[in-house]
């Protein structure tokens, strides 16, 4: 189905919780919602459910506005963050529920949906169980399974794995990927989490305060963030933020941090811009042609595979992401290398005015 | 959350508004009718606008009613409601038989027939056969006879209303105290606080909600409360346990004098209503304020 | 300051715990020196609350004794044992200003207000919450919420130990690194003995000096984040620690390697012998980030159908179908791979052997 929502807005007892919302979804497209808590992720989902109604503007299916249509009208499946199964019913009762309401299919037809709904969650083995013997993972594998087994053409899911274990989360992240690969189902997926927003590989719609700042294919927004807020919405670890002044000579950070301009910032006028750079274009060890930063090591923290380190220039502090293992003493002068071409650069408005070249490979993305 | 309403519902509620409109409307209209009239019998009646209106609202007797019934509801709600929260605290608190139990018997005051409860209150109380007044006669050698002097009569009547209400609010506490989530106690008990920090800052906070609605419906309830006092003292001694329903029956019922009756009704109601008005909003900011 | 000690500790929360399968907490002897970071990691129901609320004092365990530099406070109550806990949801006394919340403990052991002044301010100033101490706790977002209920712990002298339970879950991402460097940064300054239950690996491994991993109410290992990255002494810890988690395959033994699904593999002849004495299915575990992806043969790499890449934006993850096997790349950003046919270089110096799920060598 194609959703499309035309400007909408939402006051809440005089609060706006969304500013006009424009957002066009393609049939069977996977669109991830990415922002903070209280950007208002929940009150768009709400909204497309039909479970609120917009304040102004129209909530369009297929070019039907459905804006006052009540969510039992609409065929929508939503899955929360708190697992929501029937306490009474068995797993395989709670995964028939919105089958039986249908009353169109015969009982062969949902004896046979359920069973296939419950093996694409991995859950057959559990179909007599009651949900409070089961552990979190599987109680959330059976509200998936029942938003699943309706086949509604919209799929709604508020950041529906928070609540579980970090691995159960990665598990459950690479099957929700393949089940939805193949869908014709519009799905909508809210969450915190930047990973989440480019390991579905499809759209990704960045919010803020309840503003809708960009939204296009998961590796556009990451590579071209339209504004410094949307650069800092959609990374982790967060991404430095300096200020900077170009001109003629070159770009200045600091009064110790000077470079000639990169090739993408050749052609912006002089003045006073931010520029970004990513934990992970910083590196201890130098290059010809990169930039140099002194800095001291406030932190150093060592997950296995990488290194952060925070050090402090000034009167801003960076995170570098580095590989492998380093150790370094607390107080320690580090230089801190980077290529200049890896800058984004933002205007005084926050605009993106300059982006990194994407280096070009024969990658395949999915 | 603005629920999208759906028009056919409306159907299925006519019925049930053609029976309301039957029971309650048509007589509130005749009682109206009845208030705005001097009535000496069927086919002798006099128009008199607002006479009555103005009578009542002037009388002694009814002013006093008010005020005995304001101080009633007072006292109600100043004895009630730390007594329901001190039960509720002393209730088990871990789920099992033994709260089950409790909550039982703890409950078997409010399921009895509201004259029932006049009925048993009268023979508890009398001093050659009931238990209390016998022991309050005989044992403490106090004279005891509620029906002739007045404070004893008042103090039978709230004792009564006590026994029978005071389950209802700790009932409503209980529930409050068992949605308290565990961290809070477990942190008060690294903050090292005493018993009484944690019922000041963490277990009364807490019951905000649910005291209110207990406020709201005894306050309600004992405002318009009638069958108990009427069956344990009639109103007496004279007009000492004379609350406003009380009045209004004796004077509708009594004294057959329907147009000071019908005057004074619709007087009693809009006072409910304004009361309900107040505490419906108070009941509405209480639950957005909570909901998180 | 505290040495934390658990001796012949186990617990079960039914009453009559019979098999070990009714053990939250299995028979173990544990040791949290003074003044480390150190985090508790595990999936749900591995035991960590538990353990943590036994060394609290908020759970009486059915076995065993609980020494804190020494001394056997198993009978002693929360309030005193020098203590503190962060919950996972952020514990605020509501009617209280964010001052009275820091001063509360201070206030039920009767310290004089002169001092308790002192102590609030001071540590107000270091969790960055002194603009806001007139304010209501109740107003404010998750992470000054459980900024006051790390304040409350600060503020006491006498603690020597502060217990984290999961406290970062109800944090947004970008918040999660200033609270983590603010912990950090406690750390020095006070020397306390911090302990951090998980079930994130990134915060366990990023938080901690000593991860010790908990499976099944089980202590697996306990090392510091590069010990159990780089030595999984448990194919659990292998899979549980990394993102991904380690690639495992089963194997047979040959000469001068093992067997995955037809294709040989190197593995050092030390481990090697220790394998051929060893009991149980053999498993090859090696990390994605350690597994090298070509796209020419050569030697000692083995032919494999590269299935999937995607770009996760800092690196690129391949998937490869080695026979009936499914390993993991990790590969950097700019990495030119694509699907199709390609060759898997498994370094001998990574690849590490399991029986039956124990590490050999």
């Amino acid at each position: 189905m194609r959703l499309t929502l035309q400007h909408v807005t939402k006051v809440v007892d005089g609060q706006t919780h969304l500013y006009g919302i424009d957002l066009d979804l393609e049939p069977g497209s996977f669109s991830v919602l990415l922002g903070p808590t209280q950007s208002g992720k929940t009150s768009l989902l709400r909204l497309m459910a039909g479970l609120d109604r917009p304040t102004s503007g129209a909530v369009l299916e297929d070019g039907r506005d459905v804006s006052a249509l009540g969510v039992r009208k609409r065929d929508v499946a939503m899955v929360y963050q708190e697992f929501v199964n029937y306490p009474s019913f068995t797993v395989y009762e709670n995964i028939a529920a919105p089958l039986r309401r249908a009353r169109r299919l015969g009982g062969h037809e949902v004896d046979r949906r359920v069973r296939a709904a419950a093996e694409m969650m991995h859950i057959e083995r559990l179909l007599g169980r009651l949900p409070a013997e089961l552990s979190g993972g599987q109680q959330q594998r059976v509200a998936l399974a029942r938003a699943l087994v309706k086949q509604a053409p919209l799929l709604l899911l508020d950041e529906p794995l928070v609540n579980l274990d970090y691995k159960l989360r990665e598990e459950l992240r690479s099957e929700l990927r393949q089940i939805f690969s193949r869908g014709e189902t519009t799905v909508v997926y809210a969450t915190t989490e930047p990973a989440e927003g480019l390991v579905f590989g499809g759209k990704t719609g960045v919010l803020d305060a309840g503003r809708l700042l960009q939204y296009g294919p998961g590796l556009e927004v990451y590579h071209n963030p339209g504004t410094l807020r949307v650069s800092q919405v959609f990374s982790d670890p967060p991404i430095n933020l300096m200020r900077a002044g170009i001109g003629a000579e070159g770009c200045r950070l600091s009064p110790s941090v000077a470079f000639p301009l990169a090739e993408h910032m050749r052609r912006l006028p002089p003045g006073d811009y931010r520029v970004g750079l990513r934990a992970n274009q910083i590196d201890v060890a130098g290059r010809p042609d990169s930039a140099v930063l002194r800095a001291m090591v406030e932190l150093a923290e060592i997950n296995g595979s990488e290194t952060y380190v925070h050090a402090r220039h000034g009167d801003f502090t960076l995170i570098a992401q580095l590989e492998g293992v380093r150790e370094f003493t607390l107080g320690e002068a580090v230089s801190l290398h980077f290529d200049p071409n890896r800058l984004f650069v933002f205007d005084g408005a926050g605009r993106l005015a300059a982006a990194p070249a994407r280096a070009t490979n024969g990658a395949e993305r999915r | 959350m603005q629920k999208i309403s759906d028009n056919r519902a409306w159907l299925l509620v006519l019925p049930v508004f053609l029976l309301v409109a039957l029971n309650a409307f048509i007589p509130l209209m005749t009682v109206v009718n009845y208030s705005v009239q001097d009535v000496f019998d069927s086919t002798h009646r006099a128009f008199v606008g607002a006479d009555w209106y103005r009578e009542m609202l002037h009388s002694d007797r009814l002013q006093n009613a008010l005020l005995r019934q304001f101080v009633f509801s007072g006292l109600v709600l100043l004895i009630e409601l730390p007594l329901g929260v001190v039960i509720a605290l002393l209730m088990p608190k871990k789920e099992g038989w033994a709260a089950s139990l409790t909550m039982v018997l703890i409950a078997l005051p409010l399921l009895i027939p509201w004259n029932v409860i006049g009925t048993i209150w009268v023979v508890f109380l009398r001093p050659d056969i009931g238990l209390l007044g016998h022991f309050i006669d005989h044992t403490l050698g106090i004279r005891f006879d509620y029906p002739t002097v007045p404070i004893q009569a008042w103090i039978s009547v709230m004792l009564m209303e006590v026994w029978h209400w005071t389950p209802l609010v700790a009932l409503l506490a209980y529930a409050g105290l068992r949605a308290i989530p565990d961290a809070y106690y477990q942190a008060a008990r690294i903050d090292g606080a005493s018993g009484w920090a944690v019922f000041r800052h963490i277990q009364l906070p807490k019951m905000r909600g649910v005291l209110t609605i207990a406020v709201l419906l005894r306050f309600m309830d004992s405002f318009l409360i009638y069958t108990e006092p009427f069956v344990l003292t009639g109103g007496g001694p004279g007009d000492s346990t004379t609350f406003l329903s009380i009045y209004l029956v004796k004077i509708a019922v009594g004294q057959f004098d329907v147009g000071r009756a019908g005057a004074f009704s619709i007087i009693y109601f809009l006072i409910v209503l304004a009361f309900s008005y107040v505490f419906y909003q108070a009941l509405q900011r209480v639950g957005t304020g909570d909901a998180r | 300051m505290a040495r934390i000690e658990l001796r012949g500790i186990a617990h079960s929360y039914k009453p009559r715990a019979a098999a070990p399968e009714d053990y939250a907490l299995q028979h173990s002897d544990l040791v949290w020196e003074d003044g480390g970071a150190y985090a508790l990691l595990g999936p749900s129901g591995s035991g960590k609350t538990t353990l943590l609320n036994i060394i609290s004092g908020l759970l009486r365990p059915s076995a065993g004794r609980v020494l804190l530099d020494g001394r056997d406070v198993t009978d002693l109550t929360t309030a005193q044992r020098n203590i503190a806990q962060v919950f996972q949801f952020p514990v605020v006394y509501d009617t209280m200003t964010v001052f009275d919340n820091l001063a509360f403990p201070l206030r039920n052991r009767g310290i004089r207000e002169a001092e308790v002044r002192a102590r609030v301010h001071k540590v107000a100033e270091l969790l960055e919450l002194d603009r806001d101490l007139r304010r209501r706790a109740s107003g404010l977002a998750a992470d000054a919420k459980q900024k006051i209920s790390l304040g409350r712990g600060l503020v006491r002298s006498d603690v020597a130990a502060i217990l984290f339970d999961e406290p970062l879950t109800v944090i947004d991402p970008h918040v999660k690194w200033t609270l983590r460097l603010k912990l950090k940064q406690i750390h020095k300054e006070y020397k306390l003995t911090l302990i951090y239950v998980t079930h994130d690996q990134a915060e366990a491994l990023t938080f901690a000096d000593r991860v010790m991993v908990l499976c099944d109410g089980r202590v697996l290992q306990v090392g510091s984040p590069t010990d159990l990255f780089e030595r999984p002494a448990h194919t659990f810890v292998g899979h549980f620690i990394g993102s991904p988690g380690m690639n495992l395959m089963p194997c047979q033994l040959e000469t001068g390697g093992v067997r995955v699904d037809g294709h040989s593999i190197g593995v050092p002849s030390a481990v090697l012998e220790k394998a051929r004495s060893a009991r149980g299915a053999l498993v090859l575990g090696i990390r994605p980030e350690f597994v090298r992806c070509l796209t020419q043969p050569a030697s000692g790499a083995v032919p494999a159908e590269i299935t999937a890449v995607e770009d996760l934006g800092n690196f690129k993850i391949a998937t490869a179908r080695l026979g009936a096997q499914l390993v993991r790349a990790k590969l950097g950003e700019n990495a030119s791979i694509a699907a199709g046919q390609g060759w898997l270089a498994f370094p001998p110096e990574w690849a590490r052997l399991y029986a039956d799920g124990r590490a050999l060598a």
